[in-house]
């Protein structure tokens, strides 16, 4: 039985590479919000991220508080140093479900 | 774009002037802005960390700049000078855009959770002095902001 609200669907992969910055946020939130637009769960996979700023955290966010008005959710995995530390600026390391990776966060139930 | 002559230098400095980057306010000279700002906090003495951080306060503070002082109309003169002191960093940004009221400038509450202004936030967070000083000529801004060595951030 599955419990209520629980994802039966494999999670959506975003994969984020090079610079998560104003410059490419457009594209970014785009990426995201058609991704959570799928009604399944969605990873985003920030291992080839190099940089990543506030209004790379700004889409992040928006896409995070869409994915749970819709009963789904959004986490992050393979996260650098360098966006653990803007998560931890921001206290959003604790609001993000944060994975190591994808098989661990598809074992993790996301 | 503002091409006139200016020095960010100034005769009272004990700081060694390290560079200064004059740049368009558009988003896409950022990268090559950060990869300067990062070289320079290494010569300054910090550690990866701490470059990666200090990287990111003046780039927020340069976001700042393209977003709300010039409206994002990629148009508009930033000059970023990056100064070495014995205990630190010292940070000039100037910028011809409208003045800026700095009591207008509040970082969001973080228990707030939504997108957006989260920029000033990492500034204050991340540099131990950040102040806006008298513009010289009377027109745009003049931030400064300081980083020492022996503060980990």
């Amino acid at each position: 039985m599955t419990k209520p609200g629980k994802q039966t669907q494999e999670p959506s992969v975003v994969r984020l590479a090079g610079s998560v910055d104003l410059e490419h946020a457009p594209d970014v939130r785009k990426m995201l919000l058609d991704a959570v637009a799928l009604g399944r769960n969605v990873l985003v996979d920030l291992s080839a991220a190099s940089y990543i700023d506030s209004s790379g955290i700004a889409c992040l966010i928006e896409a995070l508080q869409k994915a749970r008005s819709t009963g789904s959710d959004l986490g992050l995995v393979s996260v650098s140093m360098q966006a653990m530390r803007v998560l931890e600026l921001a206290r959003l390391d604790m609001v993000f479900p944060i994975h190591d990776d994808i098989a661990a966060a598809t074992a993790n139930g996301a | 774009m503002n091409n006139a002559p200016f020095s960010l230098t100034e005769p009272e400095d004990t700081a060694e002037q390290l560079l200064e980057l004059h740049f368009r306010a558009s988003a896409d000279r950022l990268k090559l802005v950060r990869s300067s700002i990062f070289a320079a906090a290494a010569m300054c003495g910090f550690e990866h960390r701490t470059a990666q951080s200090i990287v990111l306060a003046i780039d927020e503070a340069c976001q700042n700049i393209i977003v709300h002082g010039y409206g994002r109309s990629g148009e508009g003169a930033v000059i970023l000078g990056l100064f070495r002191r014995h205990d630190g960093i010292l940070v000039r940004l100037r910028d011809f855009a409208p003045r800026v009221d700095p009591a207008q400038i509040k970082p969001r509450a973080l228990s707030d959770i939504r997108p957006g202004k989260l920029g000033s936030h990492f500034i204050r967070e991340i540099m131990d002095t950040v102040e806006f000083r008298p513009a010289p000529e009377g027109r745009g801004n003049l931030l400064e902001m300081t980083k020492h060595t022996g503060e980990p951030q």
